[in-house]
Parts: C-alpha cells; structure tokens; sequence
C-alpha cells in the first residue's frame, strides 16, 4: 500500500522535484522549499513563475516576476543566474552540458556555464522554451509555431509554422519529435527528421475539453502523456509516423473532474495522475490497470514528479496540500 | 470545460479596462486610481511602464499579443499576453482587489475584452468589469476622422470620459458629446479635467454582468423615444468640472441622453442601430440571434439587450461583443412595466433594414 507524508505549504504550488534524493517543491510566492533532514525554505524570487529541473537531476532552475533567474542545488546552493530586472521571466529551461535559457516578452536568452550568453529574438512574444536532448538546440514556442534555434554558429533557426498560438513546447527523449501545447484544446506535433515542407511532418492531436497544460514523455519516449481531459491521453509515439492514425488511450477515466497534470515513471510504461480534485492514481498503459496513490485533497494538483528509482512521486497543489507518496509503502 | 469549481473559489477579481489615444488621460486616470485613498489594491497590466508615477509592485509591463482563434472565425481573438499575466497574477491572490489593463492608444479593445470571455482560465478567476474610453476632448474630431480605432474605443465602451473639457468652448462640448452618443448610444459620458471624477464611475460597474447590466441603465435605449424629452430635473449624465454629482448613478435615475440630433461630425463608419418590439417567441429570437451573429459577429462591436419572450415572467437580458453573445433570464417583470423587447447594436457597416426587418418578424 502506498503511504503518503504530506507537506502542508498554503502557496500554489508551480512545480515539484527530486533533486538526487532530495524533494522540493516551488511556491507562486517566489519560495522553493527543499526536504533535506528537515524542511528548508529558500526564497528565490518575488513571484515564481516558471521552473524546470536539470536534465542531470541536480538542480532546479526558476525564474520570476522580479526578472532573476535561480539555480539551487540539492544541497541548498543558491546562484542567481540573471539579476533583477524589469519584465517577467515567464519561462526557463535546461538542457544538455548545464545550459539554461529564460524568456521574457519577444526575447530568450542561453546561459552556458562558461559565461557565455547568447539572446534570440521572436517577431511574438515566447511562450514555451526547452532544449532538445542533443545537441545545443532551443526550441521557442511562438503565435503560429516554433522556431529551432542552434544556440552555437550563425545557422539561422528553422521555423516549424502552424496556425494558432503555442504555449509549452517539449522534445520526446529521443529529439525525433516536437510538440506543442496550444491556447486552443489541443497539441500539434512535428516529426523533425521528415521532409522539409511535407504534409507528414505535422501531428494534429485535438479532441481535448481543455486546454492541455501538463505533458510527460514517458521512459524511451514510447508514449506522450497529457493533461486536459477527464482521462490523461497517452499518444503513443513508437512507430516512425508518432501517434498518427492512431487511437490515445484514455486512463484513469474520472466523471466528475479532469486530468490537470502528468508525470510519467522513470523506468516503468506506467504514468502518475492528478487530477482537479486532488486525487492521484498511477495507471501501467500495457493493461490501463489503475492504483490509488492519494485521496482527494483540497485542491487541484499542479506539479508531480517522480525520483530517479521510481519508488517516490512528489506532488504538489494549487492550495499548497503538497507531500511524496511512497508507492511500495 | 473547466475544472470543477472548489468551495474554495474565490470570487472573480473585476478587470476594467482603459482605453484611449496617446495623450486622452489614461495615464492620468491609471495615478488617480493608483493614489487616491479607496482602500483598494489594484495590479495594473501596461504595455509600457510609461509615465506612472506611482511605486507599485504590481504594475506589469506586457507585449500586447493578438492571438486569433483556429476556429475559423477572423473577429475570434484575445490578447495571449494577458492570459499569461492573469494565470501569473491569481497565483498569488490577496495582493490585489482589483485588476486594471491599461492598452495602447491604437488598441482594438475587442481582444481585450474576448480574453476574458474566451479562455476558460481566465474566466474562471476573473470578470471584465467595463470598457473605460478616454476621449481628448480637443482632438477627438481630427482623430474620429482620420482613424477606425478612435471610432471603435468608443463604440465599444461602457463609459467614456470626455477628458480635456477646459480646452474646449461649451459648443465644442456639445458637439462632442453628440458624436460620442451618436457612435454609443448606452455609454455613461462623463465630462472630466485631467480626469478627476470619482473613481466609483469608472471601477465597479459590472457593465457586463448580466444581472446588472442594463439595471445601471434603465433607460438605455430611450434615446431613441420620440417623446423622451428631458426635464429640468432629469438627472444629466454629466459631470460640471469639479462639482460632481458623484450621488447621481446610485439611485436608479441616470438617464442617458441623446438629443435626436444627427452626429456633427459626418463620415463615422460606426453606428448603432436600436430596436424595438413586443414580445418575442423564443424559437425564433434565439436562432435569429445566433445567426445575426454568426453572420455580422465581425460587423457587431458590442450589442445589448431586454427581451420580453412570450410566456416568460421573466426578463432577458442579452450582451454580445462581436461573435459571442451571453444571455440570461435577470428578474420577473414588475408589474405595470411594459412587456416589451429592447436591443441595441452597435458595428460597423449594420444593414438597419434587415436588422428591423428580422427583429420584428420574432414577435409573438
């Protein structure tokens, strides 16, 4: 049986994380509260607005309506990565060999570790950022699509265009696909190593009641996990083509509220659910069997993460009940 | 769909929106409401930190977006920019009461004001409260005439402060005045110097409550009445310069008034068109609105109504801005009061013949 320690933090909670085996939780107030014998609380910001987690798994890196952006290690190390500045840094992320971008209105900017910082400008305002997997690439979700930008050299970016405003955007783990959440209900994929210009590069993921605001690939990438219904939709993306001609499945099927965030497991075909109420389920996709992680709580669940091995899920809540369930008790 | 609400909701945070040309008094106004001693904390989305002022943490600096819906429709849009800034804002809810979107003097104010209608999100935790136009009462006709968004922020408003009023002569004013009524027929007018009213006619109006609405206004279409004439002690919708009738819009009799004269400055592509009939049937009122909106949505501006439907013992009221349309039944018919049904649509390019036309043939 699952046990569950709560973590009670009256704040929104934006995102949540195993820093090695540490969990911490980022709060809207700009507070980052880490689990490390005894509870630690770092205030990062005035105001957190985005957070992501080192591919390596050692740091999270957050920025905020002050304009900095953050790094705390596991241990507690803060670093302040950009100061203060004027505008909302809205949404950060890191990528391969301890690169880190935010955004703020039209222009992103790349920090690498060795000082180097290199900013590119967008005709629209970026919503989404990430790095593919690989390689010193960023994608910048825009109003009508992506633009691949390679963060050394003078290549111009590539531009991946479809109509309508995009908001995340994520690589699967194996960098062969893009997608993109959209203001209206629904994804949009590319397939990267298709023609230029060809009608197969594109994947319509639409259907949902609303908008999709959590996705999770899970290990391998064989599947892509998303938030916006009253069951997470799992696309399934292990042939050549993604999920195209394909049915999702449909998991953890509530009727009387919806999916609002994902987190798949590190090493099993098995994803985590929360959904509006506070509940959390854990759903294998061979067979769609489903366990009970938590009952329903006082909010809607708005972060989770799994650690390295599998066996703890970190949760986190708009009303701030967050806490890590143990799913071997 | 959104998520289901928790007991725990808050009530939505009212948004007024401020609208105007480069140098009408929005950023005069946006001190005033900033400053003065209401008790009231505001968050402020600009489009450039500008001219304020006023040392507030929650002034947000943010790149106008016009985001169109995939959804076939070109009138479809929102301002993507303050969905990210509302979501970012009622994160953190208790450090503000009230919301205010400052736009640029260009702005078409119908993004604005789809936001809050159109994404779920930010619909679920805010409401638009009213569409305030600054007007430069000095330059108002060279901009009427040589600019479509002049025309539109006041078509589209719920109040507009003609700003300025000491740089103009009393017949100026009135000129003025009947141009904005003849582009707004249910708009409050206000005549202000360097904005100063009190704030109460401009914040908390509830111009698209539907419960409200058209209860602040009563006599909202009555300007087209042939025998509503005013009285020496009907209550003028004006504002004297720095005696106010500030006690004027709480009791019900806030007329607003045209005079029946035609709009002193010609060419205004935009006009409003008001209807009037008796009760309506219901199965054909509503799939005419549906169509007439469906159709002219890019066409309508704003549109409001009170409709008697036949058999029904209670009002209904409707408001729309292009496409969408929300209605709702408000209060039982007093008695006495005239079962009768009222609209007024406000657009650009509005056949009145087929608008009459097809609003008649839904009487019962």
């Amino acid at each position: 049986m699952p046990t569950v320690a709560p973590v009670d933090l009256n704040d929104h909670c934006l995102a949540t994380a195993f820093l090695g085996e540490v969990p911490v939780f980022a709060l809207a107030s700009g507070e980052v509260v880490r689990l490390d014998h005894g509870t630690h609380r770092h205030q990062l910001h005035d105001g957190l607005l985005a957070a992501v987690t080192a591919p390596d798994g050692k740091a999270l890196i957050t920025g905020g309506e002050d304009g900095k952006v953050m790094r705390l290690n596991a241990d507690g190390t803060e670093t302040a990565m950009r100061d203060a500045a004027r505008k909302w840094v809205t949404a950060v992320a890191a990528g391969p060999q301890g690169a880190v971008a935010f955004t703020e209105g039209r222009v992103a900017t790349v920090l690498l570790p060795d000082g180097t910082q290199r900013s590119f400008e967008q005709a629209r305002t970026i919503e989404g950022l990430a790095f593919a997997p690989k390689g010193l690439r960023l994608a910048m979700a825009r109003y009508n699509g992506v633009a691949l930008a390679f963060v050394h050299g003078s290549a111009p970016a590539i531009k991946l265009e479809w109509k309508g405003a995009h908001n995340q955007v994520t690589f699967s783990p194996d960098g062969r696909f893009l997608v993109t959440s959209m203001q209206e209900n629904a994804l949009h994929g590319w397939k990267l190593d298709g023609k230029p210009g060809g009608e197969q590069r594109h994947m319509r993921m639409t259907g949902y009641p609303a908008k999709v605001k959590s996705l999770s690939w899970s290990n391998k990438g064989k599947w892509l996990a998303s938030s916006g219904a009253p069951s997470s939709i799992v696309w399934p993306f292990s042939s050549k083509d993604g999920p195209m001609g394909k049915a999702p499945l449909e998991l953890g099927q509530r009727a009387d509220t919806m999916v609002t965030s994902v987190a798949c497991h590190p090493a099993e075909d098995l994803v985590a659910i929360g959904f509006g109420d506070g509940m959390v389920l854990a759903v294998r996709m061979a067979d769609s069997k489903e366990g009970l992680l938590r009952r329903a709580g006082q909010g809607p669940i708005t972060a989770l993460a799994w650690n390295a091995p599998g066996r703890l899920l970190a949760f986190g809540s708009q009303a701030g009940d967050c806490g890590v369930i143990d799913i071997a008790g | 769909m959104s998520e289901a609400p928790d007991a725990t909701s808050p009530a939505p945070i009212p948004v007024t929106v401020l609208t105007g040309y480069l140098g009408a008094g929005k950023t005069t106004l946006l001190n005033r409401i900033l400053s003065e001693p209401h008790g009231k904390r505001y968050a402020v989305i600009v489009n450039e930190f500008g001219e304020i002022g006023i040392d507030n943490d929650l002034i947000v600096e943010s790149d106008e977006e016009i985001y169109e819906m995939n959804n076939g429709c070109v009138c479809c849009t929102v301002r993507g920019d303050l969905i990210r800034v509302v979501e970012g804002l009622m994160r953190r809810p208790g450090r503000f009461d009230a919301i205010v979107v400052e736009t640029t003097g260009l702005a078409d104010p119908a993004p604005v004001a789809q936001t809050f209608f159109m994404d779920e999100d930010v619909r679920a935790k805010t409401r638009l409260d009213a569409v305030v136009a600054l007007v430069d009462a000095r330059h108002l006709p060279a901009r009427l005439k040589d600019s479509q968004e002049a025309q539109d922020q006041i078509a589209f408003a719920d109040v507009v402060l003609i700003n300025k009023t000491d740089l103009v002569s009393p017949e100026e004013l009135e000129t003025i005045e009947r141009t904005v009524r003849a582009l707004n027929p249910s708009a409050r007018i206000h005549h202000t110097e360097r904005a100063s009213l009190p704030l109460d006619a401009v914040l908390d109006r509830g111009a698209f409550d539907l419960s409200r609405a058209l209860d602040n206004d009563p006599h909202f279409l009555d300007h087209d009445h042939p025998d509503h004439v005013c009285s020496p002690d009907c209550d003028h919708d004006h504002d004297h310069g720095h005696h106010h009738h500030d006690h004027e819009h709480h009791h019900g009799h806030g007329h607003d008034h045209d005079h029946a004269a035609p709009a002193a400055i010609h060419d205004l592509s935009v006009k409003s068109i008001s209807l009037r009939a008796g009760p309506l049937n219901p199965k054909r009122f509503f799939p005419w609105i549906e169509k007439i909106t469906q159709i002219d949505g890019p066409k309508i501006l704003r549109l409001k109504g009170i409709v008697a439907l036949d058999g029904d013992d209670d009002r209904y009221v409707v408001q729309g801005v292009h496409m969408i349309v929300e209605g709702d039944h408000q209060r039982a018919w007093k008695d006495g009061e005239k079962r009768e049904s009222r609209m007024v649509f406000i657009g650009r390019d509005l056949d009145r013949e087929k608008l009459e036309r097809t609003f008649l043939a839904c009487q019962a």
